[in-house]
Formats: C-alpha cells, sequence, structure tokens
C-alpha cells in the first residue's frame, strides 16, 4: 500500500499545481476577460462591465489569498460559477451533459488502440524482421499525420461519399437522449467512425514501443531458458517475454494518455460530437473563460484518476513493486 | 515516396563488404534514418527557399469569379482557395511558419531540458526532489487543454506567443530523460578524475557530462519539434492562432472553416495536411534510426539479422548457412511460428535441426 499512498501524494500535489495554475493564469495575464467580452460585443453598455466584472468574479474582491481559499471551495463543491455565453446556464451542468460522451468513446477507443498496438507489438517483436515489422514506417505515417486531418479524409471517404457512417454528431437527430435501444444502437453507430480515427492514429505508437521493449526482453536469459526448457512457444512469448515487457508499457501509458485525450478532444470536434472537446471549441472561440477554465480542470483531473488507476494496475502486474513494500 | 537511395535497398552481401570498405558516417546510418534525414532536409529547403519561389503573394485574394476555387493548372500548380488565392504559395510559406517555429520551440525547451535535467541529477538533494516533482507534475498534466487556457488569455496570439508558451511545457520529458543519463554518467571515472583534477562544477557540467548526452538530446530535440508541430498545427486549427498569418495550421483552419472538402476543392486541403504528415514521419524514422544507432537489435532484420539468406531472431541459436529452411508463404510461417514447440526448432522439426548442425562441434 506503500507504494500507492506515495503516488496518491504525487497526484495530490500534481492536481494542487493544476488548481493553482487555473487560478493565477487569468490574473497574471496581460489584459482581462471582461475587456475581452466587452470588445467582442461591442453594442454592450459600459454599465455592463461591472456586472460582467461580478459574474466571472474577476472585480478582485478581498485579497489574493481570501480569493484563493474562495476559489478552492468553490472547486471543491463543484462549483465553476455561471457561463456567459448560454447566460443563465452553470458550468458545472454543462460539464455533466458532456463528460459522459467523452468518457465513453474516448475511454473505450484508447483501451481497443492500447490492447490492439501491445498485441501487434508483442507480434512484431517476436517475429523481428518479419511483414508486420515492414509495415511499420506506414503505421508511423499514419500516426504524424494529425488527428483531425485523418478524421476529415474518413469522413469524406466513409461518410459521405459512401454513407458507411453518420457525417457528425452523437446520434441521429430527432431522437431523444434516454436509456432506450433507439438512442443507444444509434450513439453507437455514431460512435464507430470517430472511435477509428483514434485507433488508427495512437496504435503505432503503442505498437512501435511495445515492439522495442519486447526485442529487448526476448534477448533476456530468462526467455532463453525458457526455450531450452522446451515450453510451447505460445508460453514463451505471453507469458514469459510479453508479460515482463507489459510493464514499461503499462508505464508508458499513464504518461500518454495526456496526447491521447489532447488528440481526441480535436476528434470530436471534428466530428461535432457532443463531448467536451466540442464544449472546448465554443469556449475557445466565444472566449468563454469560466467554461475553459473548469474544462481544463477536469480533463485534468481525469488523467491523473487514469493514471492512479494505471498505478493500481502496476502493483497487481509487477511483483518487484510488492516486494520493495514488503521490504 | 521515402526518398532512400537504391543502393541502400539493394542486396545485403555487397552492402556488408561495401561497408568494410567505405567506413562513411553516411552509409552506417540505419534505413530509417536516412529516409527521415531525406524527407525532412526536402521540407527544410523548401523553407529555406520557398518564400523566395512562391509565385504569388499568400494573401493576395484574385477577385476573378472563376479563379475561386480553381483546380490545379499550370498558372496555379496547386490550384485556388474560395477567394482566389494561390494555394502553392500559401504552402511554401506555411511550411516556413511551421518548421521555423517548431525548430525554435524545439531549441528552447531542449536547452531548458538540458539546464533542469543536469542540474537536477548534479546539485542532488532538495533540487533534485523539486526539480524531479516539477517535471513529472507537467508530464501527467494534459498539454493541449493548459496550452488553450494560456493562449486563450493572451490578448494576442501571434507567433511569438505561441512560441513561448509551447517551449515553456515542452521540456519535462527531455529533463526526466537527461536526469536519469546524468544520474548514471556522474558517477564514472572520468567525472571523478576531473573533479579531483580541481575542475570547477561549471566546467565537469559543460564539458564533461552534456558532451557525452549529445545523442540523447538530439532526440529529445527532434521529439519535440515533433510535439511542436502537432500542438501549433492543432491550435491553429480550432483557431487559438493568429489566423491573418500562414501556416501549415491556419491553412487547414481556413479550409475546414469554408468547407473545402464538401466544395470537393481536396487541393486546398490535402497538401497542408499532407505537409504536416510528412515532416511527422520525417521526424518519427529519424528518431527510430537514432534509437537503432544506439540499440542495433532494433534494427530492421534487412539490416541486422540476415545470415544466408535467411532471418534470425536475437534468440536464434548461432545460424548454420548452407541450410535455408523450405519457402512458407508469409502467412504459413507466421502461424507457425506459434505453433512449434519451441524457438529452437527450425521449421523442420527437431529432427532437421540436429541434423543440420556440423558434425565438427558435437
Amino acid at each position: 500500500m506503500k507504494f500507492i499512498l506515495r503516488r496518491l501524494v504525487f497526484y495530490l500535489v500534481a492536481a494542487w499545481v493544476a488548481l493553482t495554475l487555473n487560478f493565477f493564469i487569468p490574473r497574471a495575464m496581460p489584459g482581462n476577460a471582461v475587456q475581452a467580452i466587452m470588445s467582442k460585443f461591442p453594442n454592450l453598455q459600459p454599465s455592463a462591465y461591472r456586472a460582467l466584472e461580478a459574474l466571472l468574479g474577476v472585480g478582485h474582491p478581498g485579497s489574493l489569498w481570501n480569493q484563493y481559499w474562495a476559489y478552492l471551495d468553490d472547486v471543491f463543491h463543484l462549483n465553476f460559477g455561471t457561463d456567459v455565453i448560454e447566460y443563465p446556464a452553470q458550468v458545472s451542468t454543462l460539464l455533466v451533459q458532456t463528460i459522459p460522451w467523452t468518457l465513453t468513446l474516448v475511454g473505450t477507443a484508447t483501451v481497443i488502440a492500447f490492447l490492439v498496438g501491445t498485441g501487434l507489438g508483442i507480434v512484431a517483436g517476436w517475429r523481428h524482421g518479419g511483414w508486420l515489422e515492414r509495415a511499420l514506417p506506414g503505421l508511423m505515417f499514419l500516426q504524424a499525420m494529425p488527428y483531425f486531418f485523418l478524421a476529415l479524409i474518413l469522413i469524406e471517404l466513409l461518410a459521405v461519399r459512401t454513407h458507411l457512417f453518420p457525417i457528425a454528431q452523437g446520434y441521429a437527430g430527432g431522437l431523444v437522449p434516454g436509456w432506450h435501444w433507439e438512442f443507444i444502437g444509434s450513439a453507437i453507430y455514431h460512435s464507430l467512425l470517430p472511435a477509428l480515427t483514434i485507433v488508427i492514429t495512437s496504435v503505432a505508437g503503442w505498437m512501435l514501443q511495445m515492439r522495442n521493449v519486447m526485442i529487448t526482453t526476448i534477448g533476456e536469459d530468462y526467455v532463453v531458458a525458457a526455450q531450452a526448457k522446451g515450453l510451447p512457444n505460445r508460453r514463451v512469448v505471453f507469458t514469459y517475454a510479453a508479460r515482463n515487457a507489459l510493464l514499461p508499457q503499462l508505464q508508458g501509458f499513464g504518461l500518454a494518455l495526456g496526447f491521447v485525450v489532447s488528440g481526441a478532444l480535436i476528434m470530436e470536434i471534428v466530428f461535432s460530437y457532443p463531448g467536451i472537446g466540442l464544449l472546448l471549441l465554443s469556449a475557445v472561440s466565444s472566449n468563454d473563460y469560466p467554461l475553459m477554465q473548469a474544462i481544463f480542470l477536469v480533463i485534468t483531473f481525469a488523467v491523473l484518476i487514469a493514471n492512479l488507476i494505471v498505478d493500481m494496475l502496476l502493483v497487481a502486474f509487477d511483483p518487484r513493486v510488492r516486494a520493495r513494500e514488503a521490504a | 515516396m521515402t526518398a532512400a537511395p537504391p543502393a541502400v535497398l539493394g542486396g545485403e552481401t555487397p552492402e556488408l563488404a561495401a561497408e568494410a570498405q567505405r567506413p562513411g558516417q553516411w552509409r552506417r546510418l540505419p534505413v530509417k534514418a536516412k529516409a527521415g534525414a531525406v524527407l525532412l532536409g526536402i521540407f527544410v529547403l523548401a523553407g529555406i527557399i520557398g518564400p523566395e519561389v512562391s509565385p504569388y503573394d499568400p494573401s493576395y485574394a484574385n477577385p476573378a469569379p472563376s479563379l475561386s476555387l480553381h483546380p490545379p493548372d499550370a498558372a496555379h500548380l496547386l490550384g485556388t482557395t474560395q477567394s482566389g488565392q494561390d494555394v502553392l504559395s500559401q504552402l511554401l510559406i506555411g511550411i516556413r511558419m511551421t518548421l521555423e517555429l517548431a525548430i525554435i520551440v524545439g531549441v528552447v525547451a531542449t536547452a531548458l531540458a538540458v539546464i533542469v535535467g543536469v542540474s537536477a541529477a548534479f546539485l542532488g538533494g532538495l533540487w533534485d526532489e523539486v526539480l524531479s516533482l516539477a517535471s513529472n507534475v507537467f508530464l501527467v498534466i494534459p498539454s493541449l487543454p493548459l496550452l488553450i487556457l494560456l493562449l486563450g488569455y493572451l490578448p494576442q496570439r501571434g507567433q511569438t506567443a505561441t512560441i513561448l508558451v509551447l517551449s515553456v511545457l515542452g521540456w519535462p520529458w527531455g529533463a526526466r530523460v537527461i536526469r536519469a543519463q546524468t544520474m548514471a554518467i556522474r558517477n564514472r571515472d572520468f567525472v571523478a578524475a576531473a573533479r579531483e583534477t580541481g575542475e570547477s562544477t561549471w566546467r565537469i557540467l559543460a564539458v564533461e557530462i552534456v558532451p557525452n548526452e549529445v545523442s540523447l538530446i538530439a532526440a529529445n530535440f527532434v521529439n519535440t519539434v515533433l510535439y511542436a508541430i502537432g500542438a501549433s498545427v492543432a491550435l491553429a486549427f480550432i483557431g487559438v492562432a493568429d489566423l491573418s498569418s500562414w501556416s501549415l495550421g491556419t491553412m487547414l483552419y481556413w479550409a475546414e472553416s469554408q468547407q473545402a472538402l464538401q466544395l470537393g476543392a481536396w487541393w486546398w486541403f490535402i497538401p497542408p495536411g499532407l505537409a504536416v504528415a510528412l515532416m511527422g514521419t520525417a521526424l518519427v524514422l529519424l528518431n527510430t534510426g537514432i534509437d537503432e544507432l544506439g540499440n542495433p537489435r532494433l534494427r530492421d532484420a534487412i539490416h541486422a539479422s540476415k545470415i544466408g539468406g535467411r532471418r534470425q531472431r536475437p534468440a536464434d541459436p548461432t545460424p548454420v548457412l548452407h541450410a535455408a529452411p523450405p519457402a512458407r508463404s508469409r502467412i504459413g510461417s507466421f502461424a507457425a511460428s506459434f505453433s512449434r514447440s519451441s524457438l529452437l526448432d527450425d521449421s523442420n522439426g527437431a529432427a532437421g535441426w540436429q541434423a543440420r548442425r556440423p558434425g565438427g562441434q558435437r
């Protein structure tokens, strides 16, 4: 438990850094949100200035220290303030509407990409020099392509030209969201193409990393010993080599998650998928600062929690971590 | 497409012989590194001479209605945009802008990574704790939302602001890797010797430590450039950039927002995306090549482990020449590799393996 506890403290520190950045960025930057909004809507009365200040909480009442505590208190109670653009709506309401979409789509697609990429990496590492390995430069090309570019091309080819998949949105227009089959089916159907783009663009990275570790692992003495014992190949590959090669891969998973999530946000924008990425775009294009800040916090916390889960898996998979704790 | 010289891809035996005779640096590079370097060279060249040779002013909107969304022809090699701007000119300037940004970010962020990584490892103690904690924290915080937040609050989102923000967020990974390497190096004998002769800490760092990490720093630079290209293009695509300048990202932004694909104007949309993808591929190839240079095990079978026309896996026993196994189809041999009882067996079975063993060694 000591390992997990140490990591927990680390993630708490990371969360605190994110919270503090989020607090200081608006205050440290030149210019301010109120002016930005005022210049965006030139027909606002000058008296709206004070109102906007109060609304955004940038009038800076009290000392910085008091503001900081008030801010932490607000975040703790999930109170992210009132949205500027969709005025009476609370930011937290908007977030609650969008988070499930992103979590389901991006979460599932990332796990699939990780599993497929790792599996292919095991095979490529084992069959060093095989046909799969020669396909690597091609896969690298797919990986180097910007997410949104590939997504737009896939939409054009698979949705616009051939009507295999829907072009955009999270579910068919006219359906009422709810827990009935018609809606769920439509949602799954609409998520296939976005999920496919995430998998295609991120599979090569997992594969390349797994292959490299796998090749190094196969050269280890214990793998040769396992072969010399006459164990079947399947057992040598999966139980001896892959299991050990998986550990660095798992550690990489936590760190790469931030990048994957960032890419997935852009993907949502392309597909007009009703997730948090699309919300972020509308926040950016309308200078909706409270929403931007809340989204940043939500994504960061999601990534931190995912990292904590990965760490727990690591404890489950790696006896060395457990041994270190016992010692 | 990947412009490797054909001589390199040729037969293995002449290549091996040639390697002994002409030990040129370039020849010894793995194919992937060569392909990446050549591909990247093309883009750097386009970036350098691009603004000079671009046929039109990229922002000039030709009012002639016939030149709106004109497909590629002799006058406009890559066609025109909806407002009659020349796509090729935009592309050339865009490559320049994007590469310039990425390289500056690469230099600044790598320098930061070296400073943080080396000083964390060398100063040790509390400094190490604090600096490592900082780089680990910034590694787990997802970068794109933070970039958007930072740039969103800036009053002007020009090139300089983007470079600044990308550099500030681009160093943690490199710092972590370089710290680990410095930890490994600093206890070596030559560093101890330098310290005994009374060299100052700064001199040891600059003359003894950092030169020994050049390959690591180079790899980190390539990675950072890759990150900068990806991030800047993504930021521009969602509109967090100076949209009046021409970079590959803003090109994609305008093409998307004016519905280039829906209007069938592939010549407007495909070139900038393809340019980003090819630049990225070149950098990934270059990095894989650098990796392979340091760890020959990772190399392709083409280069590393083909002996007597037969591919060797790292765990294979020393190969016996003149006894190539019967040819199998790719899928067949792939499936067989999992059903064989052991790596030590060949496809001929245990008996075949024994029989082909040179008698003298028994």
